[in-house]
């Protein structure tokens, strides 16, 4: 069995290796702006929802309110930027900790809530946050910050001429996304959350700190959703609340997770690799009309595998392996 | 900001809050009887504006007419969706909650987009209804009569509710069912005509508001997402699964709102709701009245 999982661990670092190393030569390949565009929004859901797996998949705390954090990210760093000058990168760690600063203090309450108390107190403050941001004058209130063009560089966090370095950007954070949770799976983190996952009181009478293990998914998940807040309003050189704070952000950043399985490794990836083509494509094939027929598409589809594959669609791989096994156990 | 100005929004507040209890019951009735909360029902709740409107539209049936009418179609909606879609979601065995949460939600977004595809997403409203626009002024307060009409109407459809759960064969299978349902089906009871008889009379529920509503509310595909949110509030804070405690929980929210908006600029006025459910919650984390 620690064999296997070795094995398996070793496995997956490689399958992650040769994928990147894929996607890091696609852009030899792909030259079309649209689609280019659709890859670099997957790679960053791909990200967020990874790291929204964190604590809302490993440790079991279901968060809808993670838009809290993406927007906590893109305004620290618009307003560092735009008001005192200072670069993006420093903007987003900036970000970074003060979303995880923010997701920890907000753990101290809402780590004693339950169930749905919890999901609903989640929205409840994202949507505060949202309030407050759009009632905010010296932030832009509702109208929103443009970012300024300060050049073409990466010194600056800005492309003009290509949109091949988001692309690049996008890829490294969600390799990060991806590695960080790797390499927690197996830490005396990873062990404690699924414990605290499937059952807080047995986890606790066998000596794991609940309470601090959530907090720690709380903050490693807000930090790195937080630098998808900063990059994405880099990357659209525009925000406003809704646009970054808005309810359908946290919506976003689970449905990969769910649909490709929730607190899985290969889930969240699998899930945008799946969802976010689909949603820009049917947005602009079918969704042009106006007539919301992407959404009825859409809808259908995360209702259809929700309950066809209630264990997402790593299951689909999982499940053959286990009959394989099970097969070369009778045999 | 003078006593009348208070007394005037506290009186609109609790009009207010009457029909947030009102969305909410439905929702804390699925609830408590299934432990599913139905994230579509800010969803049904737009159906039932439509329908409403539309039988002012085509048949010139008032909107204060047509509240059994839509309570009806309302019910058979919430019973088919249960039959044809939560059902399938209750069977998960893993992932449980979030296979019920991403059901119920897929289905408000496809809801909305066959709204905007049949309706387009046009503002529309009821012109001309007996109620909408009338107010009547008592000692100096006014009162909007469709509001007014809402408040009433909550308040019968509690009572009601009250008497089907306490005093009604159904009501007692609902209650058995809600505390058993493995040993409900050993006395006969068939555990899924009783769940879609919960749905059916949740989403009647809601129908009879969104009739009201419908007369002095815009009706647009999207209407549902913000009385959703609240409602979701609406329910825990009374406390998951208790329908007083929707009821309750409503009157608290509909008084915060008016009081919020009364000291802050009125985009602010749902801050006051939200952070009093976060106190009441912190205070108490199961809700004013749960008991789960």
């Amino acid at each position: 069995m620690d064999k296997n999982f070795a094995a398996r661990r070793r496995r997956d670092l490689i399958i992650a290796a040769v994928l990147v190393a894929l996607a890091a030569l696609a852009p030899l390949f792909v030259k079309d702006v649209y689609v280019q565009n659709i890859l670099i929004l997957t790679l960053m859901y791909a990200a967020l929802s990874q790291s929204w797996n964190i604590l809302s998949g490993y440790c079991g705390q279901i968060s809808l309110g993670h838009a809290l954090y993406f927007g906590i990210g893109a305004y620290t760093t618009e307003l560092l930027f735009t008001k005192f000058g200072v670069l993006p990168w420093f903007g987003m760690l900036a970000g970074g900790m003060i979303a995880a600063a923010i997701a920890m203090g907000l753990g101290y309450p809402f780590f004693r809530l339950r169930g749905h108390y919890f999901v609903i107190a989640t929205i409840v403050i994202a949507e505060i946050g949202l309030l407050l941001f759009q009632n905010w004058e010296w932030a832009g209130a509702a109208m929103g910050i443009t970012i300024p063009v300060r050049g073409d560089s990466w010194v600056k966090f800005q492309f003009l001429r290509s949109k091949l370095p988001y692309f690049y950007f996008a890829l490294a954070l969600c390799s990060l996304a991806w590695f960080v949770t790797w390499w927690l799976e197996d830490s005396k983190w990873g062990f404690w959350w699924r414990a605290v996952k499937d059952n807080p009181e047995a986890a606790e009478s066998l000596g794991v700190v609940v309470f601090n293990s959530k907090m720690g998914a709380a903050a490693v998940s807000a930090f790195l959703v937080a630098v998808g807040g900063a990059f994405y309003a880099q990357f659209l050189a525009y925000i406003d609340p809704e646009s970054v704070m808005g309810f359908q952000f946290s919506l976003l950043m689970a449905l990969p997770a769910v649909l490709g399985g929730i607190g899985t490794l290969w889930g969240p990836v699998l899930g945008a690799a799946i969802l976010i083509p689909m949603t820009e494509l049917t947005r602009s094939y079918i969704g042009g009309s106006g007539r919301g027929v992407d959404l009825i598409v859409y809808g259908a589809l995360i209702v259809a595998i929700s309950l066809a594959l209630p264990q997402g669609l790593v299951s689909l791989f999982s499940r053959s392996k286990a009959k394989n096994q099970a097969k070369g156990a009778t045999r | 900001m003078t006593a009348q100005a208070i007394i005037q929004s506290l009186a609109s507040g609790l009009l207010m809050g009457l029909l947030y209890g009102l969305i909410a019951v439905g929702l804390a009735l699925i609830f408590g009887l299934m432990d599913v909360v139905n994230f579509a029902h800010g969803e049904f709740l737009m159906i039932a504006m439509y329908v409403s409107f539309f039988l002012f539209t085509f048949f010139a049936i008032d909107p204060l007419l047509s509240a059994p009418l839509v309570a009806a179609a309302l019910f058979v909606f919430g019973a088919v969706v249960y039959l044809l879609i939560v059902r399938f979601a209750m069977r998960a065995k893993a992932n449980a909650g979030m296979v019920q949460i991403f059901t119920t939600f897929g289905l408000a977004i496809v809801m909305r987009g066959l709204a905007q595809f049949f309706f387009t997403p046009d503002y529309r409203s009821v012109p001309h209804s007996w109620l909408g626009g009338k107010t009547i002024s008592i000692a100096g307060i006014f009162l909007p009569e469709p509001q007014l009409m809402g408040a009433l109407v909550s308040i019968l459809a509690f009572a009601g509710l009250y008497f089907f759960i306490n005093r009604t064969d159904f009501g007692r299978a609902l209650e058995a069912t809600r505390e058993d349902p493995g040993a409900v089906a050993l006395v006969g009871i068939d555990k899924n005509r009783v769940f879609a008889l919960g749905w059916g009379l949740g989403a009647a529920l809601v129908g009879l508001a969104g009739a009201i509503m419908a007369s002095f509310f815009y009706i647009y595909p999207d209407v549902g997402a913000s009385f959703a949110l609240i409602a979701y509030v609406t329910v825990a804070l009374g406390g998951f699964g208790s329908v007083f405690g929707a009821f309750a929980g409503g009157i608290v929210v509909g008084l915060v709102e008016a009081m919020t908006a009364l000291m802050l600029p009125p985009s602010l006025k749902s801050v006051g709701i939200y952070a009093v459910y976060l106190l009441v919650v912190f205070i108490r984390p199961r809700g004013l009245f749960g008991s789960i």
